[in-house]
């Protein structure tokens, strides 16, 4: 089918080239129009919301005092950029983004590898394996903060209850889970549902895997840790990198753990949070719209540099 | 056209209560789904629309997004709704802002409402700086002590009705551990200001302390606000429920309701969830009032009630909704309809000597009243107060002060910080809002 469509495209191909140059301009905005609407919708829906919370971002706005909404040039700026708290939400959400998307990277290549290997029941075992990732977030963090943290009814003391019983005694030590290591526990409920989106990539990668070049390094004699390590490793960068880069930008994002674990109590408040924060609770448009859009110049410079880096590894690849 | 027109937008504003009513009589109310505001919607049609001819457009909304929805609404005064649930933390200043229309004249005009009826405190709390009427409640709260009697029975304690924090403290400490895995009392710790700020300002009127004085300087890290919340936090800390900097109200109530606690400090509503049926502590629950040092009570009050918007478009068909969903007849109606022990209390008095209710709320509803009717909202504390308000200082930046200061409170709980860290910091923030206020 797709040969017969080209072949077509192939001869009618010189002809329409040559009405075009006839009329070039028009040809060309026949060939946008339909792709028009669409334009303009993303426009409309991406970014004209930005541009108003530009606009609203030099502003003096609180929901609760109408009757004081005026232009106040960069004032809301400089409060975000000396506000402690932001400052201190920023490190957060670097800390929790850096180690949510490091350990989910780490897990995930490990599941990748052992179920990159046949054995009977692989692909239910894979099934269950992605299962976290497709939970509702913010049910998720329900139920890490009950079901699993909770000191009383939680799982995990369950679990050392259980266990200390089995060796006769009756006082299991009950930590309080969220208390004792607030970040850690939202790193780990944010690192359980992550590591199976990255352990589909790297799986993907590691499929990919040219199959005559891993047997011409075994008949070369290379151990499996050589061969991972010249191998399997170079091949699975980009996708290492993709992963890396698609993690950070929704762990960045993330608001429903901080918001369910632990209210961004105990020094858990990252961006997000704070922002929600500075709308709903002190009702401060403009302040929010601030601290947003220097939220998104960061991403910018940040995702550039990211990009930058990612698109050289594919130059790389296709000079080979 | 134009017909089909019309009954386009009697459906599009309508979260219920039917399609367009005859003779155009229509309100359009907003509010938040709290339980017994889908019941009054549920009972609307057949009842209000049925005696009155009026239809009623409701949009219901959750408490975050109703509170936004409001705001925008009143303070652009656009006319799109008549009447909306507002609390008595909004009351105060949205009429200062000019955003509410008073009811003096209606609550005088309809002899069937009595507003006389109406406990005084509620009334008190939905009135403005210029002495108005703003608002008129649809449930009210305050808060009050929980135990749980067959535990202090079987440690040989007592409860007294009006006990003090020193006596919480020490009941705590001894039932502490009274049956396996379960601790002496539940406090909030959770961030924010309708959770933990709310009970530990009840605490600090009542050790004497305040958030402000009455010329607006902060007082965060004065000796008296330090001294009530060192208590919360040691006595949290050492007899207090697992897990503590996460426990909010609901977290508390499901403690309580698994014998993991003795005691619980929260809201007076809580009672009818502990006592109510398929509740595994019903008929166990004992309720003292809230605990106090300097003062002679110290609970809260909280209210939902209606307000209606200044630029209403169908005022005195607004002000026929209110009389019926605040009214006598409607808690009647929802008492027989929907069972007494679901009708929106806490807020007349002629429902605390109604029979049925007695009966369907035996155990608490004489601590409820007391615990309502004691509370001051204007004098809650030991000195004069700059704003209204018991748990909260009515002025629209506490919700940002309040909830920043919980974090630290939260982090102290977990041991994070110290308690004077905590308030330092509290009191830079609250300075902050204070240079606001006295420049005005």
């Amino acid at each position: 089918m797709s040969a017969v469509d080209t072949a077509t495209t192939r001869v009618t191909g010189p002809a329409g080239a040559h009405r075009a140059a006839a009329k070039p301009r028009r040809a060309a905005w026949a060939r946008r129009a339909p792709l028009l609407p669409a334009l303009v919708f993303l426009i409309v829906i991406t970014q004209l919301p930005f541009v108003a919370t530009l606009i609203i971002s030099f502003m003096n706005w609180n929901a609760l005092y109408p009757d004081q909404i005026h232009f106040t040039g960069v004032a809301n700026y400089r409060t975000v950029l000396t506000d402690s708290l932001l400052r201190a939400s920023i490190v957060t959400t670097v800390e929790l983004t850096v180690a949510v998307v490091l350990i989910s990277l780490l897990l995930g290549l490990l599941l990748a590898l052992l179920l990159d290997r046949v054995f009977v029941g692989r692909g239910l075992v894979r099934t269950m394996l992605i299962a976290p990732f497709l939970v509702v977030p913010v049910a998720a963090a329900l139920l890490w903060k009950h079901a699993l943290y909770n000191p009383v009814y939680g799982l995990f003391n369950g679990l050392l209850t259980v266990v200390w019983k089995a060796f006769g005694s009756d006082n299991p030590p009950q930590p309080d889970w969220i208390t004792n290591m607030p970040k850690g526990s939202i790193i780990a409920e944010l690192v359980w549902q992550w590591t199976p989106f990255m352990m589909l990539i790297l799986l993907a990668g590691l499929q990919s895997r040219p199959a005559e070049a891993m047997e011409a390094a075994t008949v070369d004699g290379a151990g499996p840790w050589q061969t991972f390590r010249y191998l399997t490793l170079p091949h699975l960068r980009r996708y290492l990198e993709l992963g890396a880069l698609l993690g950070s930008i929704y762990v960045v994002q993330n608001f429903d753990s901080v918001f369910t674990i632990t209210s961004g109590g105990l020094g858990t408040a990252n961006l997000p949070y704070t922002i929600y924060q500075t709308f709903y609770q002190a009702h401060d448009y403009g302040r929010a719209s601030a601290a947003g859009v220097v939220v998104v110049i960061a991403t910018i410079i940040i995702a550039t540099f990211a990009l930058r880096v990612v698109s050289s590894l594919f130059r790389e690849e296709a000079k080979r | 056209m134009p017909l089909a027109a019309l009954g386009m937008t009697a459906c599009s504003g309508a979260g219920g209560g039917g399609g367009g009513g005859g003779g155009g009589h229509t309100v359009n109310v907003l509010m938040v789904n709290n339980p017994q505001m889908v019941d009054l919607q549920k009972l609307t049609a057949d009842n209000f629309t049925k005696q009155t001819g009026i239809t009623v457009n409701y949009t219901v909304l959750p408490e975050n997004d109703v509170r936004d929805k409001i705001s925008q609404e009143f303070s652009s005064q656009a006319g799109q709704y008549d009447v909306a649930t507002i609390s008595n933390f909004e009351v105060p200043f949205y009429a200062k802002n000019g955003w509410l229309h008073p009811l003096d004249d209606y609550t005088k005009a309809d002899s069937g409402f009595d507003q006389a009826d109406i406990l005084k405190p509620i009334t008190e709390s939905l009135t403005g700086e210029d002495g108005k009427l703003y608002g008129e409640p649809f449930y009210g709260e305050s808060s009050f002590l929980m135990y749980r009697k067959d535990v202090m029975a079987a440690k040989g304690l007592t409860v007294p009705d009006n006990p003090t924090w020193q006596q919480v403290a020490d009941l705590a400490a001894k039932a502490d551990g009274a049956q396996p895995g379960m601790k002496g009392i539940c406090l909030r710790g959770q961030p924010g200001w309708g959770e933990v700020i709310a009970p530990l300002t009840t605490a600090v009127n009542t050790f004497g302390g305040t958030w402000f004085t009455k010329d607006w300087q902060a007082q965060v890290n004065a000796p008296e606000f330090a001294e009530a919340t060192n208590f919360y936090i040691n006595l949290v800390r050492a007899h207090g429920e697992a897990g503590a900097p996460q426990a909010g109200f609901t977290e508390c109530l499901n403690a309580m309701e698994q014998g993991k606690v003795a005691m619980w400090y929260d809201a007076t509503s809580a009672a009818g969830s502990l006592d109510g049926s398929g509740s595994p502590v019903a008929g166990k629950m004992g309720y003292a009032q809230a605990p106090v040092v300097k003062t002679k009570s110290s609970g809260w009050l909280y209210t939902w009630a209606w307000g209606m918007e200044k630029a209403a478009k169908h005022a005195d068909d607004a002000w026929k909704f209110i009389s019926w969903a605040s009214g006598k007849d409607y808690l009647k109606l929802a008492g027989t309809k929907l069972g007494w022990a679901s009708v929106p209390a806490g807020t007349r008095n002629s429902l605390y000597e109604n029979a049925d209710y007695q009966k369907a709320a035996t155990a608490f509803y004489k601590q409820t009243q007391t615990s309502i009717t004691t509370a001051d909202p204007k004098n809650p504390g030991v000195q004069p107060r700059p704003t209204i308000g018991i748990q909260f200082v009515d002025i629209p930046e506490f919700t940002d002060l309040g909830t920043k200061v919980s974090q630290s409170i939260s982090s102290a709980i977990a041991g994070q910080m110290s308690v004077e860290q905590a308030l330092a910091q509290g009191q830079q923030l609250a300075a902050q809002v204070a240079t606001k206020y006295q420049k005005k």
